[in-house]
C-alpha cells in the first residue's frame, strides 16, 4: 500500500502541486492584470478607475468574474457551433500550456525541457489558430475581417522574433534552447545590454504579437468594434480575456527571461541574491514589462494595417537578420 | 476558363459603431481593406426641426437650435437669433454682442475640444479624449453659470442674450485662458509629433481647394485646404471686426491639417475670449425696445405696461413683419445658416437650416474611395459630423 503510494500517487500529486504552483499564482496575476489596466490607464487619464468593489477596487476583478458567468451563452444564428466554442478553449489553454517551460527560480521549472525555447515559440505560434477559428466560426463580418488582420499580424511578427530568439542562442552557445541555461549565461551581463536593439525590437514583437496597442487591430475598435471576439460573451468572452492577459503575462516573461536576467537578482548584496528571492525578482521584473505594456497602450495611436507589416517586414526583419548576422560574426570571429 | 467576379464585401458600418459618431450608417464596399464605394445613409436622427419650427412662436423655436449640433449649441442660437433681428431690424447692444462674439468662441473651443479628441480616439489614442473633457468640463461650467445649463443653454436670444454674465465669471474665464494653452500643449506632444499619429493621418481623406469648394466645405474642412474663408473675417458680424484674430488656413486639406488647424483656432479662440474680456463694456445685455424683448422681471411688478408686454410676448409671442431672410454664422462645424421666411404672423412660415456637416458628410464617397478600412473612420472623424444637424 505504502509501496503504491510511493511509487504511484505521489509522483502523481507531486506533478499536478507543481502546475498549481505555478497555474494559481498565474491566473490571479492574469485577474489582477485586468484591475492593473484599468488602474494604470486611468491614471494616465486622470481618473481614479475601479475603486468602489473592495479597498481600492481590489475584489473588481471577482465581480467581473462573477458577472461575466452569470451571463447568457449566445450562439450567433450561422456560427459552426464545435469551433465557435472550441476557440476560447484553445486560446485560454495555450496561453497557460506556455509556462510549463518557464525557469521561476534556478532549480524550478514545471518542465526543465533542452527545446524550451522552441517550446515556447511553437506553442506562442499556435495562438493565431484560436482567434482565426473564432473569426471564422462567428460567421460575420467585423470577427473575420478581424481574424484574417490578426492572422496576417502575428505570422509577421513571429518571423523576426525567431531571428531574435536565435542571436539570443547564439550568444549562449552549447544548451541555448534551455531556458535555465539562457538566464544562468545573463549572471554577469543581462543581454538586454549586449543586445540593446534586439531588446527593443522583441519587445516591440511582443505587443504585435499580443494584438496589443498602438498593434491592437485586429480588435481596433474604432474599426472593427471588437474585432475576432465580438460575438461572444459570457465565459467564451471571458476566457479569450484571460487568454490575451496570460498571453501578455508570458511575453513579458519571455521578455524577462530573454533579456532581463529571468531570475536573476540584478544586485548580489545581502539576501537580495538568495534563491528564495528569485520568484519574486522574476515576478517583479514581469510585472515591470506588463506596465509597459499598459503603458503603451495609454500612450500611443493604432497602426494602420499596411502601417503594420511595413514595420514587419521592412523594419524589423532585416535588422533582426542583420542582428543575427552581426552576431554570429563576432562569436565566431573572435571564437568567443 | 471563364472569368469569375468577385464579388466585394460588403460592410454595414453602423449604425451601431463606436467610431460612427451617432448614428451614421455607412455601408461599405470593401475589396479586402481598401474601401470601393462608401454610401452614407442619413436620417436615423431626423426629428422634423424646420416643421416643428413652424408651428411655434420665434422664442419658443430658439432651443432647437440647441438640439441640432449638440456639441456647439450656442452657435447654433446665434444664427437664428441673427436671423429674427434682421427679420425685426433690431441689433443687441454692445454688451450683448460682447457677450454673444465670449460664448461663440467658448462653444467654439467645445466643439474643438470634442473633435479633436474623438479624432485621435479614432486614430487608436484613448487618453487624449479624456484630457480634453476635463477642459470640456470647465467650459460646461461657464455654460451652466451663464444660462443655467451645461448643453441646451437656450441663452441667445433674439436682441441680446438672456441675462448678463453674473458676478466673478469674467475673471474665472480669464484663469481657464491661461491654463488652456498648457493643457492643448499636453495634448498635442501625445498627438501631434507622435510618429504614428502622422503615419495615420498625414495624406489621408486629401481634399484640394477646388474640390472642397465644389463640394459646398465650409469652416475647418475649407480652411483646410487652404481656402483662407472664414464669415467671422469675410462678412463680419456682431463685433468681429474690432477684434484680432487670424485665420488659419491648412496646406494640405488632409486628416492631418484639418487636425492641427482645429487646434490653432482653439489657440486664436482664447485670444478672442481674451480680447472680449478686455473690452466688454458695461450697459444692457438685451435690446430695451420691449416690444421684442421681455420686460425685466422687476420692472413687471411695478409697470402694468411691462405686464402687458410680458403676456403678450410669452403668449402670442413677437410678430415678425413679412419678409424673407437669411443669416449665418461661422459655426465651429463651417457655415451655419438660417433662413426665415416670415409671413407678418408670430411663427415663422418657413425655417430652413443649412447645416455644413451635410455638405461634409456627402462628400464621404469621394473623400475615402481607395483608401483603407482603418482611413475611413480617420476621415469621418476629420469631418466632425454631428447627426444632430445632419439629419435635423
Amino acid at each position: 500500500m505504502i509501496d503504491l503510494f510511493l511509487t504511484v500517487v505521489w509522483p502523481a500529486l507531486k506533478i499536478v502541486l507543481t502546475i498549481l504552483a505555478v497555474i494559481v499564482p498565474l491566473i490571479l496575476g492574469v485577474a489582477y492584470m485586468t484591475l492593473a489596466e484599468r488602474k494604470v490607464i486611468a491614471a494616465a487619464q486622470f481618473r481614479h478607475g475601479p475603486n468602489v468593489v473592495g479597498p481600492f477596487g481590489v475584489l473588481q476583478p471577482w465581480a467581473d468574474a462573477l458577472k461575466l458567468m452569470f451571463k447568457e451563452v449566445i450562439l450567433p444564428a450561422g456560427a459552426n457551433k464545435v469551433v465557435f466554442f472550441l476557440a476560447p478553449m484553445l486560446t485560454f489553454a495555450l496561453a497557460m500550456l506556455a509556462w510549463a517551460v518557464m525557469p521561476i527560480t534556478e532549480n524550478f521549472a514545471i518542465a526543465d525541457i533542452n527545446l524550451g525555447l522552441l517550446y515556447l515559440f511553437a506553442i506562442s505560434s499556435l495562438g493565431v489558430y484560436g482567434i482565426i477559428m473564432s473569426g471564422w466560426a462567428s460567421n460575420s463580418k467585423y470577427p473575420f475581417l478581424g481574424a484574417l488582420r490578426s492572422a496576417a499580424q502575428m505570422v509577421s511578427y513571429e518571423v523576426s522574433m525567431g531571428l531574435i530568439i536565435i542571436t539570443v542562442v547564439i550568444t549562449v552557445g552549447a544548451g541555448g534552447f534551455n531556458l535555465g541555461n539562457i538566464v544562468e549565461a545573463q549572471r554577469d551581463l543581462w543581454f538586454a545590454v549586449i543586445h540593446f536593439p534586439m531588446f527593443v525590437v522583441f519587445f516591440i514583437s511582443a505587443l504585435a504579437e499580443t494584438n496589443r496597442a498602438p498593434f491592437d487591430l485586429p480588435e481596433g475598435e474604432s474599426e472593427l468594434v471588437a474585432g475576432y471576439f465580438l460575438e461572444y460573451s459570457s465565459m467564451q468572452f471571458a476566457l479569450f480575456f484571460l487568454g490575451e492577459y496570460a498571453n501578455i503575462l508570458l511575453m513579458s516573461a519571455m521578455t524577462v527571461t530573454l533579456f532581463l536576467g529571468g531570475y536573476l537578482s540584478p544586485v548580489e548584496v545581502w539576501f537580495l541574491g538568495d534563491v528564495w528571492m528569485q520568484p519574486i525578482w522574476f515576478m517583479l521584473k514581469t510585472s515591470f514589462i506588463a506596465f509597459v505594456f499598459l503603458w503603451v497602450r495609454a500612450t500611443v495611436p493604432r497602426y494602420r494595417y499596411d502601417q503594420l507589416m511595413r514595420l514587419g517586414w521592412k523594419v524589423f526583419l532585416p535588422l533582426s537578420l542583420f542582428w543575427v548576422v552581426l552576431t554570429s560574426g563576432i562569436i565566431v570571429g573572435f571564437g568567443l | 476558363m471563364a472569368e469569375v467576379q468577385i464579388k466585394p464585401l460588403t460592410l454595414n458600418f453602423g449604425p451601431q459603431h463606436p467610431a460612427a459618431h451617432g448614428v451614421l450608417r455607412m455601408v461599405l464596399e470593401m475589396d479586402g481593406e481598401i474601401v470601393e464605394r462608401a454610401d452614407p445613409h442619413v436620417g436615423l436622427l431626423h426629428r422634423g426641426t424646420e416643421k416643428l419650427i413652424e408651428h411655434k412662436t420665434y422664442l419658443q423655436a430658439l432651443p432647437y437650435f440647441d438640439r441640432l449640433d449638440y456639441v456647439s449649441p450656442m452657435c447654433q442660437e446665434h444664427g437664428f437669433a441673427l436671423a429674427v433681428e434682421k427679420l425685426l431690424g433690431i441689433e443687441a447692444p454692445t454688451r450683448g454682442q460682447y457677450i454673444r462674439v465670449l460664448f461663440s468662441e467658448i462653444t467654439r473651443i467645445l466643439n474643438h475640444l470634442l473633435n479633436t479628441g474623438a479624432f485621435i480616439m479614432d486614430v487608436g489614442a484613448t487618453t487624449p479624449m479624456l484630457w480634453t473633457f476635463e477642459q470640456r468640463d470647465k467650459l460646461l461650467e461657464f455654460y451652466e453659470r451663464v444660462s443655467g445649463a451645461r448643453f441646451h443653454a437656450a441663452y441667445f436670444r433674439p436682441g441680446g442674450v438672456h441675462q448678463d454674465m453674473p458676478k466673478g465669471l469674467d475673471s474665472d474665464i480669464a484663469a481657464f485662458c491661461d491654463q488652456f494653452e498648457a493643457a492643448i500643449g499636453d495634448i498635442e506632444t501625445l498627438a501631434t509629433n507622435n510618429r504614428i499619429f502622422r503615419q495615420r493621418t498625414v495624406d489621408i481623406g486629401v481634399v484640394s481647394a477646388e474640390q472642397a469648394m465644389a463640394l459646398g466645405f465650409t469652416g475647418p474642412m475649407l480652411r483646410g485646404s487652404n481656402v483662407a474663408w472664414d464669415l467671422r473675417k469675410s462678412q463680419p458680424y456682431e463685433v468681429y471686426d474690432e477684434l484680432d484674430f487670424d485665420v488659419v488656413v491648412g496646406r494640405n486639406g488632409d486628416c492631418f491639417d484639418r487636425y492641427v488647424l482645429r487646434i490653432e483656432e482653439m489657440k486664436q479662440s482664447v485670444k478672442i475670449i481674451r480680447q472680449c474680456l478686455d473690452m466688454m463694456p458695461g450697459g444692457e445685455v438685451l435690446n430695451e425696445d420691449h416690444k421684442f424683448t421681455p420686460p425685466r422681471r422687476s420692472d413687471m411688478k411695478q409697470s402694468m405696461e411691462s405686464l402687458i408686454h410680458h403676456f403678450k410676448l410669452y403668449t402670442e409671442g413677437v410678430k415678425v413683419p413679412e419678409g424673407e431672410v437669411y443669416a449665418s454664422v461661422e459655426a465651429p462645424k463651417g457655415e451655419f445658416g438660417v433662413f426665415l421666411v416670415s409671413d407678418g404672423s408670430s411663427k415663422p412660415y418657413k425655417c430652413k437650416i443649412r447645416a455644413p456637416g451635410f455638405a461634409h458628410l456627402a462628400a464621404m464617397d469621394e473623400l475615402s474611395k481607395g483608401h483603407q478600412l482603418a482611413d475611413t473612420v480617420a476621415i469621418l472623424g476629420s469631418m466632425d459630423i454631428v447627426f444632430g444637424e445632419v439629419d435635423r
